[in-house]
C-alpha cells in the first residue's frame, strides 16, 4: 500500500465514543472535580484575605464534611433528602415530563406536615397525628403534582411552566400560613411539639432509612415493573405507547400522582423529622438541585446515590469554606459552587466523544486507539 | 478522450467504536459530468463514506482529491468550498421559513431577499424545476422539499451533488421528474452521486455503479455493461434468485371485512371514502396508491387508532369499531407501519431489542414486573432467524441499521402469531436481501392462513407477491383486481384516477364477500346500530 499522507489535517477531531467503561467515566468525573476545585480554590485564596494556600480549600472542605460526628451525620441526611426528592423527578422525567415542581409539591407536604401538627397536637395521641399528617402530607404533595399532569393529559398544557408556577403558589400559601399562625408579625413559627416523627437511633437516621427504602424501590420500579416499562415507552415515542395500547393519559397522570407523593414524603420528613416548622425557603431549592442530580445520574436511581452524595458535599464544604476564609456573603460560595458544577457538566463531553489527534504516521489502528488514550487526559 | 476526474477517494477508512469497520479501504472515482450510483446492502457503509466526503464525519485514513488535489474537509462549510453538496435522506429544513429563506440559511450574502428569489427561478428554470420560493416549508409535499434541498445546494455552486437515497420516498412519477432534472445536471457539468436501493433506477439513471459490501469497497462497473443480477451478486456476494413467490394456498372465509367505511384526515378531509373490501385467511391483499391517499388513515383505523366517520368494520364477524386499540391487538390483529422516518411508530428507538420485543405483550403474566428473560429469549431466537445483525439483543435498536429495525419490527408482529397482518411499506429503505426476507416471511404466514394486507409502494412487487390487489385514489377504491390479470399500466391509469372499475359494476357490490360471516339481515343492523351510537354520541 502506498503511503498514506494528508495534507493540512487538523490538530485532532472528534470521534463519538461507544460503550465506556464505569472506570474510566468515573475517572473523567474525578478530574474534573479536582480541576474544578483547584482551579476554584486558586480564586478563593484571591478574594480571601487571611488565607494563602490554595490547598487549604481542600481541607476546609473536608472538614465541613467530615470534621466532627455532627457533621458528617447532617452530610448524610441532607445526602438523602437531596436523594428522596430526586428519586421523586426520575419516573417523571423518564416519561420526559419535566417535573420542576419538586420544590412546591415537598413545600405543601411540609406545610400540611406543619398544620397537623399545630392543629391536631394535644387534641389526639402523637400517634394518630403522625398516621394523619402522614397521608395528608402525601397527598398534598401528589395533588401538587397531579393538577399540572391533568391539564397536559387532557388539554396538552406546557408541563414546565405549570409545575413552576404551582411553586410559586405553594409558597405564597406557606407565606399566608404563616402571617395566620403567627400574627404577631414575626414572619416565622417556633418548632412544633407535638406530633413530631420518632427519632430512630438518632435525629438523623429516619430520612436516610426513608431514602434508602425509597432507592431500592424506585430502582426496581423503573427497570422491571410493567408500570416503569409502560412510562419509559411514552417518555420514547406517545406515538408508539398509543399503538401498542398504553393509554398515555393514565400512565401521565399515575406517574405524577407517585412523583407528587413521593414530594410529599420528603416533605413530611423536613416539617415533621427535622425542623419541626416551615417556611417558605425551608426546601432550600433541592426540588431543583434534584434536577441536576438526576441529569447527572443519567436517570438511574443507583447512580443518583453518588451525584447527590457529591453534590451535597461540595454545598456543604463550601459551608465551612466560607467560615474559615471569611467570607461574609454567599457570593463567592455560589460562585464557586458554579464552576465545580461547570466541569462536572462539562466533563459530559469528553465521556460522549473522543479527541483523535494529528499522526505523523498512520497505518495501524490500534496506534491511533492507545494514542487518544493518551491524549485525552490533558484536555480536561 | 481522457475524462477530468472531480473527486477522488483513496483508502478512505473510517471506525466506530466498538463496532466493525464502517468503511475499509474505500477507493472511489467521479468523474465530471457523470451520474454514479453508489449501491450496497443495509449497513454496508454508504451513509457513512458520504458523511465523510460532506465533512460530517473526518475520515480514520486515507486521503480526498479535488480536481486532483488533495484536500482535508472538516466540516459541511468546507465541503460547500470545494462545492460538494449533500441532500440528506432525512431533509433539515426550517418548517416556518419559505423555501428562499431556508436556501439562503448560513449563506453569508448582501442583499435583498428578492435577488434570492430571482436566483432561485434562474435555477429552477435551468434545471426544470418547480418551486415556488415564497411557499412554506410546512406547506409542501415531500418532493418539494427536497426540490429545495436540491436548489439550497445548487444556490452555493456546488458541483459535485449527493443524494442519500432521494427517491425512497417519491412515487413513481416524482421519481421520473427528479430523474430528468439529474440528466439536465449532468449536461451541464455537474457530478452527481446518488445512493439508490432499486436497482432497476440505478440502471436508469447511473453512468457508472459503484459497490460496497460490509464497509469495504468491491468495484465500479459501467451500468451499459451490467444487469439486475450481476450487481446483486457483487452487493450480496453471492448468487441470489431474485423471484418473489406467490405460493398456492387455500383461501379460508373472510377475516376481516370492512363495508362502507369512511375516515377522515388529521385536517379534517375525507381521507378514505366508502371503500369496502375483505381479506381472507391465506390471502395477500395488496393496496396500491399514490403516497398519501388514505394508506395510513386505513391502517390507523383499523387498529383502532383512529375513529372512523362511518362503515363497518368486522373482524371474524365481530364488530371491532370503537373497541380499543389493545383489545384489538388480542384479537390477532397486527399493524406495522414502516412511516417514512421509518422509527416513529411501532418501534421505541432507545430501547433494547429484547425491550421492544414486548411492547405488545409486556401486560402479560401475573404480579407487578416485566418478564424480561422470555422477552430475551424471544428476541435472541428472532434476531437468529432473521439473521438480524447486532451486536447482542440488549443494543438499542437505534443504533441498528435501517433494514434490521425493520425486521425487528415484521419479527415482532409476526412472532404474536397474528391472524390478520396489516402491513404498510414494510420493506421502505431495505435493501434487495432483507426485502426478500420479508416477502418470505408474509409468505409463510400466508400459508399457515393469516389474512395479509400489504400496502405497497412497488408495483412490481405487489404484481408478483399479492393474490388480489386493491387500487386507492385519493382514498376511493378504484377497484380490485387479480394480480395475475392484471398488468402495471392497468394499475398506474388506476392509481391516478383514469380508470375506475368500480363505475362499472355499481351494482355489484365488489367489497362485499359472497361468503360473510354475517347475513345481509345482520349487516344491516349492525349498520343500524352503528349509525345510532354514532347519532347517540353527537348528541
Amino acid at each position: 500500500m502506498e503511503e498514506v499522507k494528508t495534507v493540512r489535517e487538523p490538530l485532532f477531531h472528534m470521534v463519538k465514543r461507544g460503550n465506556i467503561t464505569l472506570l474510566k467515566r468515573l475517572g473523567i468525573y474525578a478530574g474534573a472535580i479536582v480541576a474544578g476545585i483547584l482551579l476554584t480554590s486558586i480564586l478563593c485564596v484571591v478574594a480571601s484575605s487571611d488565607k494563602s494556600n490554595p490547598l487549604e480549600m481542600f481541607s476546609s472542605m473536608f472538614s465541613g464534611v467530615f470534621g466532627t460526628e455532627r457533621r458528617f451525620w447532617t452530610f448524610l441526611r441532607d445526602t438523602a433528602l437531596l436523594l428522596g426528592i430526586s428519586l421523586a423527578l426520575l419516573p417523571a422525567f423518564k416519561m420526559k415530563f419535566w417535573n420542576l415542581g419538586a420544590n412546591g409539591q415537598v413545600l405543601m407536604g411540609c406545610l400540611v406536615t406543619i398544620a397537623c401538627m399545630r392543629n391536631l397536637g394535644g387534641k389526639i395521641p402523637d400517634a394518630g397525628i403522625i398516621a394523619i399528617m402522614t397521608v395528608a402530607s402525601v397527598l398534598a404533595g401528589a395533588a401538587w403534582a397531579v393538577i399540572p399532569a391533568i391539564f397536559k393529559a387532557f388539554f396538552k398544557t406546557n408541563e414546565t411552566l405549570f409545575t413552576l408556577m404551582m411553586n410559586y403558589v405553594a409558597q405564597g400559601l406557606v407565606v399566608y400560613m404563616i402571617t395566620v399562625w403567627a400574627p404577631s408579625g414575626s414572619g416565622s413559627l417556633s418548632p412544633e411539639v407535638y406530633g413530631r416523627l420518632p427519632n430512630i437511633g438518632n435525629g438523623y437516621l429516619l430520612t436516610i432509612i426513608v431514602s434508602a427504602i425509597l432507592t431500592v424501590f424506585m430502582f426496581f420500579y423503573l427497570s422491571r415493573s410493567k408500570h416503569g416499562y409502560e412510562l419509559s415507552v411514552v417518555g420514547e415515542s406517545e406515538n408508539t405507547a398509543r399503538y401498542v395500547g398504553i393509554n398515555v393519559k393514565k400512565v401521565v397522570i399515575r406517574t405524577l400522582i407517585l412523583s407528587g407523593a413521593m414530594c410529599g414524603l420528603m416533605g413530611l420528613l423536613i416539617g415533621g423529622s427535622i425542623n419541626y416548622t416551615v417556611s417558605s425557603e425551608i426546601v432550600n431549592n433541592m426540588g431543583f438541585t434534584g434536577i441536576m442530580a438526576s441529569w447527572l445520574a443519567k436517570f438511574n436511581p443507583l447512580v443518583l446515590i453518588g451525584t447527590c452524595g457529591l453534590i451535597t458535599f461540595i454545598s456543604k464544604g463550601m459551608g465551612q469554606v466560607r467560615q474559615d476564609f471569611g467570607f461574609y456573603n454567599d457570593a463567592i460560595g455560589n460562585v464557586v459552587l458554579g464552576i465545580i458544577y461547570f466541569f462536572i457538566i462539562g466533563c459530559e463531553f469528553f465521556i460522549t466523544y473522543k479527541l483523535i489527534f494529528r499522526k505523523k504516521n498512520k497505518t495501524d489502528f490500534t496506534a491511533i486507539e492507545n494514542s487518544t488514550q493518551k491524549g485525552k487526559g490533558g484536555n480536561e | 478522450m481522457e475524462r477530468q476526474v472531480a473527486l477522488e477517494l483513496k483508502n478512505i477508512c473510517k471506525y466506530f467504536p466498538g463496532k466493525v469497520m464502517a468503511n475499509k479501504n474505500v477507493n472511489l472515482t467521479l468523474y465530471k459530468g457523470e451520474i454514479l450510483s453508489l449501491l450496497g446492502e443495509n449497513g454496508s457503509g454508504k451513509t457513512t463514506l458520504m458523511n465523510t466526503i460532506s465533512g460530517i464525519y473526518a475520515p480514520d485514513e486515507g486521503q480526498i482529491f479535488i480536481d486532483g488535489k488533495e484536500v482535508v474537509i472538516k466540516s459541511p462549510k468546507d465541503a460547500y468550498l470545494y462545492k460538494i453538496g449533500m441532500i440528506h435522506q432525512h431533509f433539515k429544513l426550517v418548517d416556518i421559513f419559505s423555501a428562499a429563506e431556508n436556501i439562503i440559511l448560513g449563506v453569508k450574502e448582501k442583499g435583498s431577499l428578492k435577488n434570492v428569489n430571482t436566483r432561485v427561478r434562474e435555477i429552477a428554470e435551468r434545471y426544470g424545476f418547480d418551486i415556488d420560493p415564497k411557499k412554506k416549508i410546512y406547506e409542501m409535499s415531500v418532493s418539494e422539499k427536497q426540490t429545495v434541498e436540491i436548489i439550497k445546494v445548487l444556490y452555493r455552486g456546488a458541483d459535485i451533488l449527493i443524494l442519500d437515497e432521494p427517491t425512497a420516498v417519491l412515487t413513481p412519477q416524482e421519481t421520473e421528474k427528479l430523474f430528468a432534472v439529474l440528466r439536465k445536471m449532468k449536461e451541464d457539468g455537474k457530478s452527481i452521486i446518488i445512493i439508490t436501493h432499486k436497482l432497476n433506477e440505478v440502471l436508469a439513471i447511473s453512468d457508472r455503479v459503484s459497490i460496497l459490501r460490509k464497509g469495504e469497497y468491491v468495484g465500479t462497473v459501467d451500468t451499459a455493461k451490467t444487469n439486475q443480477k450481476d450487481l446483486t451478486e457483487m452487493m450480496v456476494g453471492k448468487k441470489v434468485e431474485l423471484k418473489i413467490d406467490r405460493p398456492k394456498t387455500e383461501f379460508d372465509r373472510p377475516l376481516l371485512e370492512i363495508r362502507n367505511l369512511c375516515i377522515n384526515s388529521d385536517d379534517g378531509n375525507v381521507a378514505i371514502d366508502d371503500a369496502s373490501f375483505y381479506i381472507r385467511g391465506g390471502e395477500i391483499l395488496g393496496v396500491a396508491g399514490i403516497a398519501g391517499c388514505g394508506q395510513k388513515e386505513l391502517c390507523e383505523a383499523i387498529a383502532g387508532l383512529r375513529p372512523i366517520k362511518s362503515g363497518l368494520i368486522m373482524h371474524k364477524g365481530e364488530n371491532i369499531i370503537g373497541l380499543p386499540p389493545r383489545t384489538i391487538i388480542e384479537k390477532g390483529v397486527s399493524m406495522s407501519f414502516i412511516p417514512e422516518d421509518r422509527l416513529g411508530m411501532g418501534l421505541a428507538p432507545s430501547f433494547s431489542i429484547t425491550d421492544n420485543m414486548m411492547l405488545k405483550t409486556y401486560g402479560e403474566g401475573k404480579g407487578p414486573f416485566v418478564d424480561r428473560k422470555s422477552a430475551r429469549e424471544r428476541a435472541n431466537a428472532l434476531i437468529k432467524r432473521l439473521e438480524i445483525v447486532t451486536p447482542s439483543s440488549e443494543t438499542p435498536v437505534r443504533k441498528l441499521s435501517g433494514g434490521n429495525v425493520q425486521k425487528v419490527l415484521v419479527g415482532r408482529e409476526i412472532e404474536a402469531g397474528p391472524n390478520v397482518i396489516i402491513t404498510a411499506y414494510p420493506v421502505r429503505g431495505l435493501d434487495i436481501n432483507s426485502s426478500y426476507v420479508i416477502y418470505d416471511i408474509l409468505n409463510e404466514q400466508k400459508k399457515k392462513g393469516t389474512g395479509v394486507l400489504f400496502i405497497g409502494e412497488d408495483l412490481d412487487v405487489m404484481l408478483a407477491l399479492c393474490d388480489k390487489i386493491m387500487v386507492l385514489c385519493h382514498g376511493k377504491v378504484m377497484g380490485i383486481v387479480h394480480a395475475e390479470k392484471t398488468t402495471k399500466e392497468q394499475l398506474g391509469l388506476m392509481m391516478t384516477g383514469s380508470l375506475d372499475l368500480t363505475e362499472e359494476k355499481k351494482d355489484k357490490n365488489l367489497g362485499f364477500a359472497k361468503d360473510s360471516n354475517l347475513t345481509e339481515e345482520e349487516w344491516k343492523s349492525e349498520e343500524e346500530r352503528q349509525e345510532k351510537e354514532a347519532t347517540d354520541g353527537r348528541s
